[in-house]
């Protein structure tokens, strides 16, 4: 969920203290300031070197190879990605990963942004209101998916018994897969709303009060400076809320696991849950480390995408 | 004019409450479901439970170490994030302020690390935590989360809006490195190591494909991890299953219920950049 933010650090890391201009110091104080740094990197350089970068290299490596996790593995080269992208399993969870992003994203963003609007206004009780929504946050995925399939069940779920006393077909949720996406994205919804409205809301508190004190003044309709001011002005928490769900939605699984398991019949199988699959039940880890380095692939370039495309709707006030 | 905007007002309240009642309804299903005697929850639900017993929770002990897990996430949950606020300041310090050949490269290497996901990680993680022999251990549980090239970013940033002046003047006061470090960054980037507090706990607190591929013994748990074992060991029993949702709610409600307010700060916080 950070990702977003590296962009703009990379060019700013500030220049050396002015202080201590490295051409003026004597080697003594040169070698100390490297024993300095040493000592303050260690703690994170060496844990991120054994349990980041090491499997970071060793999973490129493996991807490159047929490996079931006992026998010795044995080269295959780019075989593994070229299997994977011609494999419809490959594709399914592909397209799976991107409905779920596909219900997911409007019905936070529109959902947390109404919320954000309605809690923005000078209201009795509104931060008591705010923490009510935003409890689902601090619960963990496993809990939210449990309640859920509770909720949804389909013989004795809360949901259909309402839906049947309403007279109103009951589908079978997560047990058909037709509804069984749908079921997983609700679920998500309900936890995430809360962390995409509490951004908004820092947005729209960002915008200064007298910008809307102008356009009232120029006779603006409530609808206008929705459109033309609050809108135009929250793009950049707009901009960082779609990042941060398009890159948690790629990597979705948690939920899915415990709710369906990627099931009933494949119907919810997403890219995450390809990957442990093929690992802890095919024992195919080679190709596991190589669908997972496609995934990078396709969250970094979705992600550079809006980078780029970021210019043409953001607007920095 | 005045009574129409009351009105409106009124209206946007009574909105906000029955849509704040809907969000917390889940909540209070979980913990009706989980006060139902066995047996009853098959004929469909009802708000009013005629039986009430804790005989789920009874259930759920004995199923389950449930104190240990508790602890396990707890425990988990607060070396990560004590680990990381150390890990990440000392070395947002060093880039910050240490300037030591090929700083910027470094830092590069780990902005790279921060773009790549758990997901390309856990094989090889897995395979070489076998190789160690140190699969099923709190260390297994903690190790990929020691350090947070994330936690190091954003401290970094923080570090960087401390004035140097100060250091500058403790310099020629004679204070060392170290010294600056504790009593003048540190105290001065507290907001952000709040930030990172919560962020840390947080996903060490939900976190669940690390555990899942990690652990084997029912005394390593974590919260996550017990309640996917029992929901995969009694799948129909649902008062069990959501005793064991209130029993992990319960903790980090806690949390949330003392410290809301940082929480939620933290969270807006990361919007804002």
């Amino acid at each position: 969920m950070t990702t977003a933010l590296t962009n703009r650090d990379v060019d700013h890391s500030p220049g050396r203290s002015p202080s201590t201009p490295p051409a003026r110091r004597r080697p003594r104080t040169r070698r100390r300031t490297l024993a300095w740094a040493a000592f303050f990197l260690a703690p994170s350089l060496v844990p991120l070197t054994a349990f980041t970068l090491i499997p970071m290299i060793s999973s490129a490596w493996v991807s490159l190879h047929e490996w079931n996790l006992i026998s010795p593995m044995s080269w295959v080269g780019i075989d593994n990605y070229v299997n994977l992208l011609g494999d419809q399993r490959t594709r399914a969870a592909f397209s799976h990963t991107l409905a779920y992003i596909v219900g997911y994203l409007p019905l936070t963003y529109i959902g947390g942004l109404l919320i954000a609007l309605a809690l923005n206004a000078a209201i009795p009780a509104r931060s008591l209101l705010r923490s009510a929504y935003f409890l689902p946050v601090v619960t963990s995925w496993v809990v939210v998916a449990l309640v859920w399939q509770w909720l949804l069940n389909p013989n004795s779920g809360l949901v259909n018994t309402v839906l049947g006393a309403l007279g109103l077909p009951e589908p079978g949720w997560w047990t058909d897969p037709t509804w069984a996406m749908p079921s997983i994205i609700l679920a998500s919804a309900w936890k995430d709303l809360g962390f995409i409205m509490v951004i908004l809301l820092a947005g729209l508190q960002a915008i200064p009060g007298e910008l809307y004190e102008a356009a009232r003044v120029d006779g603006a309709s409530a609808w206008h400076r929705f459109w033309r001011l609050t809108l135009p002005l929250l793009s950049p928490s707009t901009f960082f809320v779609v990042v941060i769900s398009l890159i948690n939605g790629f990597q979705v699984f948690d939920q899915v696991y415990v709710m369906t398991a990627g099931g009933p019949g494949g119907a919810t199988q997403v890219v995450v849950g390809e990957i442990y699959d093929l690992t802890f039940r095919y024992g195919r880890a080679g190709e596991a480390s190589a669908l997972s380095w496609l995934l990078f692939a396709v969250v970094l370039l979705v992600t550079l995408l809006q980078m780029r495309g970021q210019k043409r709707w953001v607007t920095h006030a | 004019m005045r009574e129409h905007v009351t009105l409106r007002k009124v209206a946007l309240v009574a909105a906000l409450v029955i849509g704040a009642l809907l969000m917390m309804f889940p909540f209070v299903w979980t913990v009706i479901t989980s006060i139902t005697p066995d047996g009853t929850l098959a004929a469909g639900p009802t708000l009013l439970v005629d039986n009430p017993t804790l005989d789920a929770y009874r259930q759920l002990f004995e199923r389950l170490p449930m104190l240990r897990i508790a602890a396990n996430s707890l425990g988990v949950a607060t070396a990560t994030t004590v680990l990381q606020l150390l890990t990440s300041s000392m070395a947002a310090y060093a880039f910050s302020r240490l300037p030591f050949p090929g700083r910027q490269a470094l830092f590069a290497v780990y902005l790279a690390t921060l773009m790549v996901p758990l997901q390309v990680l856990v094989v090889p993680l897995f395979i070489q935590m076998t190789r160690l022999q140190l699969n099923d251990t709190y260390f297994a549980l903690l190790a990929p989360s020691i350090a947070s090239a994330f936690g190091v970013f954003l401290l970094k940033q923080a570090v960087d809006g401390v004035p140097r002046e100060l250091d500058e003047a403790a310099t020629i006061d004679g204070a060392s490195h170290l010294r600056i470090f504790g009593q003048i960054v540190i105290p001065l980037a507290r907001p952000a190591l709040a930030t990172l507090a919560v962020f840390a706990f947080m996903s060490s607190w939900n976190s669940f494909l690390w555990p899942l591929v990690v652990v084997r013994s029912p005394e390593l748990m974590t919260l996550p991890l017990g309640l996917s074992a029992l929901h995969g060991q009694y799948t129909s029993d649902w008062n069990v299953i959501m005793a064991g949702s209130v029993t992990s709610i319960i903790p980090i409600a806690l949390i949330y219920a003392f410290a809301q307010r940082h929480i939620i700060a933290g969270f807006a916080h990361s919007g804002l950049k």
